[in-house]
């Protein structure tokens, strides 16, 4: 621990803290380290977004199932509770994914937040006239896309995932997500508002996918560019495989079948 | 040419500025901008004006002391150009220019034009020395040296710590600067036995002076008078990772003190 490292004594810089005085939860500990610098704290949100973005390509990618009619999108939506029988019980991936999913996204918050915070305190005082030469508005818009999103995500789950908004009582049915889907997005309103933040997630992800690569250092400058394409295509590929749900329901092609 | 400047006045570091226009008569588009303002402080000077302070020194675009916004573009609307070498010919007659003081709360005005970018020395410093033998020229093929690593240590090493970077940076982040320094000596062998330690000791630095983290606008990239590129922030990354993630028998994941990058200054 007295161990001091030669560049310390050229510069004079402090030695670690001694054991004991306040060095914070676990010092010493790598990833915690890491999380205490701002590049940590980027690389959280990297990695969570990972996570989130394979969840909403695949998400958006069953969701199309119900183009294949009733019965195989309920088949599907069963499939997501009995896969891994029976090595493991009855919707327990799916659980393990849930909590993943959640966790992610808590992180990602928290880090945004915290980022916030040091970025907004770094430039107190902006300028008087300011030029924009290279970034899109997608990238200055993250925060509040991101708050949209998250605002997204509880309607969400509390209206197609627990039935407990936007369905009067006894409509949600249990079993089959067919008709929770058709009922639950007939409404104008709620249609509109999954198209929106669907909208959101298609300029969160335009600079999101490709931050990520960057963060993660996948990207040099030959090929920054397509990897810039890249993300946008997949954001808009994602936006448009999204809305065909809600639009469908609207022009009443997946109508009730009941 | 005549130009109209609106220029950010400040006497000093505890007094609020303000923005005072001022006409320039007689400009030569062969003048570079600095010079047009030597020449507007020489009418200033006659009229017992107090000067306009701005940095300079080798006007040559080598040094990195001058730099503030033109229009809101760091160093002005030139890519790849210092405001030393900037030239006049880039504006019209009758151009109306903002001059404006880079603006960061690591980087606290000074006076006028002028900011105190001692938080970039404190970065260096915190880099301590490498250990490369010095005297006597050491033998040309002692160290091979991949062409790769040195064409990447030279575009690395053309930082010249201008600050426009964290200026332009909608987070005034001092990302692109302190990548571009560890890029300089990670990527050569002379640099890998103290690799892992400077990355940490660095990073800790740069976020003790509270500037921002990077959201990858790019802006640094865009902004940066020796075309320093964003790539270098992914390596920085990188780089971070590696030292901390990595087993080390010294306690080099304690330098990150906690809270140090949240300390809003
Ligand atoms: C138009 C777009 C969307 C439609 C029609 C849609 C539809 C659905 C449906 C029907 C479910 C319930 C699945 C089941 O219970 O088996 C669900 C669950 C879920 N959706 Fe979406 N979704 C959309 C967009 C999104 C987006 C953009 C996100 C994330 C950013 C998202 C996140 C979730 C989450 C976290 C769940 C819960 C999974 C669970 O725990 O069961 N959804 N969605
Ligand atoms: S004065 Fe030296 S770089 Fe401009």
């Amino acid at each position: 621990m007295t161990q001091q490292f030669i560049s310390d004594r050229a510069v004079g810089l402090k030695a670690p803290a001694p054991a004991g005085k306040s060095r914070g939860v676990w010092p010493g500990n790598p990833v915690v380290a890491l999380w205490r610098t701002t590049i940590g704290k980027k690389a959280v949100m990297a990695v969570t977004g990972v996570i989130l973005v394979g969840f909403v390509i695949a998400h958006m990618a069953g969701n199309l199932k119900i183009f294949l009619g009733e019965k195989a999108f309920n088949e599907y939506a069963l499939f997501l509770r009995t896969v891994g029988e029976p090595l493991v019980p009855y919707s327990v991936l799916l659980w393990i994914a849930r909590v993943v999913l959640l966790a992610s996204a808590l992180l990602h918050i928290w880090a945004a937040v915290e980022l916030t915070r040091i970025n907004w305190a770094a430039r107190p005082r902006s300028y008087a006239v300011k030029r924009s030469l290279a970034t899109t508005a997608a990238a200055l818009t993250m925060r509040y896309s991101g708050v949209l999103l998250a605002v997204f995500i509880v309607y969400h789950l509390l209206h197609l995932t627990l039935g407990a908004v936007g369905f009067s009582s006894g409509a949600f049915s249990h079993e089959s997500v067919y008709h929770n889907v058709v009922t639950g997005l007939s409404g104008w309103f709620v249609s509109i508002f999954y198209i929106l933040a669907m909208g959101g997630l298609c300029l969160h992800l335009d600079h999101g996918i490709w931050s990520m690569l960057q963060t993660l250092d996948l990207n040099t400058n030959r090929i920054s560019r397509r990897l810039r394409l890249l993300s946008r295509v997949v954001a808009f590929l994602v936006f448009l495989g999204f809305i065909a749900v809600p639009i469908a329901v609207l022009a009443g092609w997946l109508g009730p079948k009941e | 040419m005549n130009l109209t400047l609106r220029i950010w006045r400040q006497k000093g570091a505890n007094t609020p500025g303000e923005f005072v226009t001022y006409p320039v008569h007689n400009v030569s588009p062969d003048m570079s901008f600095l010079e047009m303002l030597d020449v507007l402080n020489e009418e200033l000077i006659v009229r017992g004006e107090e000067p306009v302070s701005f940095e300079h020194d080798c006007r040559e675009g080598i040094c990195g002391s001058c730099g503030f916004l033109i229009d809101g573009m760091t160093h002005g609307p030139r890519r790849g150009t210092t405001v030393c070498q900037l030239h006049m010919r880039s504006f019209q007659d009758g151009d109306e220019l903002t001059l404006e003081p880079w603006r960061a709360s690591a980087f606290p005005v000074l006076k006028d034009l002028i900011v105190d970018r001692s938080a970039f020395d404190r970065i260096i410093q915190s880099g301590g020395f490498i250990s490369a033998p010095t005297g006597s020229a050491p033998e040309a093929n002692a160290i091979l040296v991949p062409k790769e690593s040195s064409d990447t240590a030279f575009d690395a090493a053309a930082c010249i710590a201008c600050g426009a970077c964290v200026a332009a940076c909608p987070n005034a982040s001092a990302m692109l600067f302190t990548s571009a320094k560890l890029t300089h000596l990670n990527v050569l062998p002379q640099g890998q036995p103290e690799r892992d330690e400077r990355t940490v000791n660095m990073v800790a630095a740069m976020d003790r002076e509270g500037f921002g983290s990077c959201t990858n606008h790019a802006e640094c990239e865009a902004a940066c008078p020796k075309l320093i590129p964003l790539e270098f922030i992914a390596r920085m990354n990188r780089y971070v990772y590696r030292a901390l993630l990595r087993p080390h028998r010294h306690p080099l994941a304690e330098r990150i003190a906690p809270g140090a990058p949240s300390r809003a200054r």
